[in-house]
């Protein structure tokens, strides 16, 4: 059972919350414009990391926002909680001003704050 | 005090030390590793060849599995090749020379909802169109075929029938193993064990050789049969795969008399359950939800499947959990394995049987092997290509053929 600090409720059981799969995959710019092979790439293939890996978790019985989280696929140590929007902690891109890639279409306004 | 001991029995197999090249090596040294350089060596005469384990032979998921074997898959590609796994299975003790209880005492699949007898009632028929045995129960039958099942219709998962499979059933996994690891080694392949691999030489675009914690090593072809690593061994080679590791977890109770009869799986509320020979209650469970390479998985889904199991088996809520355990399953987005050519020449991939992968070891093995040796998939896995995710024609076993195996 992982203990997840939830940003807006603190730490709660795994239980309360909902896996959401790899984070930082951003919609395609111009789908129009995709082949079949970028299609799957966007459809079918996430990585799969053994190592530290961005997720995406929703506190789905708590306060139903969605954040990401940076977590060791071997150990399952939870190295960071941050705001959906935002870089991954560990990126150079973290260190930048830029917001970084905007995540799926699912986050709420109240997840990036 | 020493000298009271037995003899060690006879080895299975050799240890030997890896060549410096080989005409195709195999990574894994799992049952499908094993089934696949059976294969080459019996079907193809490739015996100059390797299986390279990182750490004991057949100690990932061949050690972690629940042994379940079935072929009532609902669609034809499925249904094709589990089924042509199950008649090797029937066969293979006598082939391999070697018992490995394989027993076909059958297999239910529970249906609990409207939904499900719906679904159920579907794949019998499909199943029955496609030669596979398969039978619609009412749950007086169920009652009949395992008397310790719950069938009361006060229960939060009432039994509302089955599916029923007679010539399915439970195999003993070590002793699979160590049947294909001895016929291997008779045949002359080389088994190598504590030989992690740990990159790939390439010219151009073709594997030329392994790299390994014992040294370089050359060979013509390589195989990748390595299931929760798949996607760390692609990384290695320069190219992705759809698959994303899981932890799934079983466990076991201590020994008890025969008390179950067959094999009830609940697709529903995830737990199967069966009777290993010794007497051990042996129960699988649904996969934790996050990505994991860790070999173990949240203790909360094993209360779930507990109580699931205790619900629809009362007689089991003075047992004891002995012990839990978990294994690392690569589970692809339509639930159905990958066993085929990779974007890497010379290079193979047989992956992404996620949680079901036991039943479906010799049926991988004679394909993979003939993939490998030829070139070209064999008929029975030509669906289950890699290139299935980009033309769109994916087998969706998912919900379709019990998801939980």
């Amino acid at each position: 059972m992982l203990l997840i600090s939830c940003p807006n409720c603190g730490s709660r059981d795994e239980t309360e919350f909902h896996y959401g799969g790899q984070a930082h995959v951003p919609y395609p710019e111009n789908p129009n414009e995709l082949n079949d092979v970028e299609w799957s790439r966007y459809l079918f293939y996430r990585e799969n990391t053994k190592g530290a890996f961005a997720e995406r978790w929703l506190h789905s019985t708590g306060c139903r926002q969605w954040f990401n989280m940076l977590r060791d696929t071997v150990t399952y140590d939870i190295q960071a909680i941050y705001p959906m929007g935002t870089p991954r902690p560990d990126s150079p891109a973290a260190t930048s001003s830029n917001p970084g890639t905007k995540p799926g279409t699912t986050a709420p306004e109240g997840a990036t704050k | 005090m020493a000298d009271l001991l037995p003899e060690h029995p006879d080895f299975l197999w050799r240890n030997p030390e890896p060549k410096s090249s080989y005409d195709a090596v195999i990574v894994g040294g799992g049952g499908h590793g094993l089934a696949t350089a059976y294969f080459l060596a019996k079907n193809h005469g490739m015996t100059n060849i390797a299986v390279l384990e990182k750490g004991w032979l057949a100690g990932g998921n061949m050690a972690r599995n629940t042994t379940i074997i079935r072929s009532n898959y609902l669609w034809d590609e499925s249904a094709a090749i589990y089924e042509h796994a199950l008649k090797l299975w029937e066969i293979l003790p006598e082939e391999l020379e070697y018992d490995f209880l394989f027993s076909q005492r059958g297999v239910m699949n529970l249906a609990h909802t409207l939904g499900d007898v719906r679904e159920s009632m579907r794949r019998v028929g499909a199943n029955k169109l496609n030669g596979v045995d398969a039978e619609w129960l009412d749950p007086k039958q169920v009652k009949e075929l395992c008397p310790i099942l719950n069938i009361n219709d006060n229960i939060r998962y009432p039994v509302m029938g089955a599916t029923y499979q007679p010539r399915a059933g439970i195999a003993k996994h070590d002793h699979v193993a160590w049947a294909f690891a001895r016929k291997c080694d008779e045949l002359g392949v080389d088994i190598i064990q504590n030989c992690e691999v740990t990159g790939f030489v390439k010219d151009g675009n073709r594997v030329v050789g392994v790299k390994t914690s014992q040294g370089t090593i050359n060979t013509e072809k390589v195989g990748l049969c390595a299931a929760g690593h798949s996607s760390v061994l692609a990384e290695m080679a320069g190219f992705k795969l759809p698959i994303q590791s899981h932890p799934l977890q079983a466990l076991v109770s201590e020994l008890h008399e025969p008390v179950h009869p067959t094999v009830v799986m609940s697709n529903h509320v995830h737990v199967y359950v069966s009777q290993a020979h010794k007497g051990e209650l042996v129960m699988g469970a649904g996969v934790d939800s996050y990505n994991g390479y860790g070999q173990r998985g949240s203790f909360h889904v094993i209360e779930h499947q507990m109580a699931a199991a205790v619900e629809l088996f009362p007689i089991f809520a003075r047992a004891h959990v002995l012990r839990t355990w978990g294994g690392i399953v690569d589970t692809t987005l339509d639930a159905s394995p990958i066993v085929g050519t990779t974007p890497v020449d010379n290079m193979f991939v047989n992956c992404g049987w996620g949680t079901g992968g036991f039943k479906g070891t010799p049926a991988a093995g004679l394909t993979f092997a003939h993939t490998i040796a030829t070139g070209a998939p064999h008929k029975l896995n030509a669906p289950f290509s890699l290139e299935r995710f980009e033309t769109g024609a994916l087998i969706d076993e998912h919900g379709a053929a019990a998801v939980a195996h």
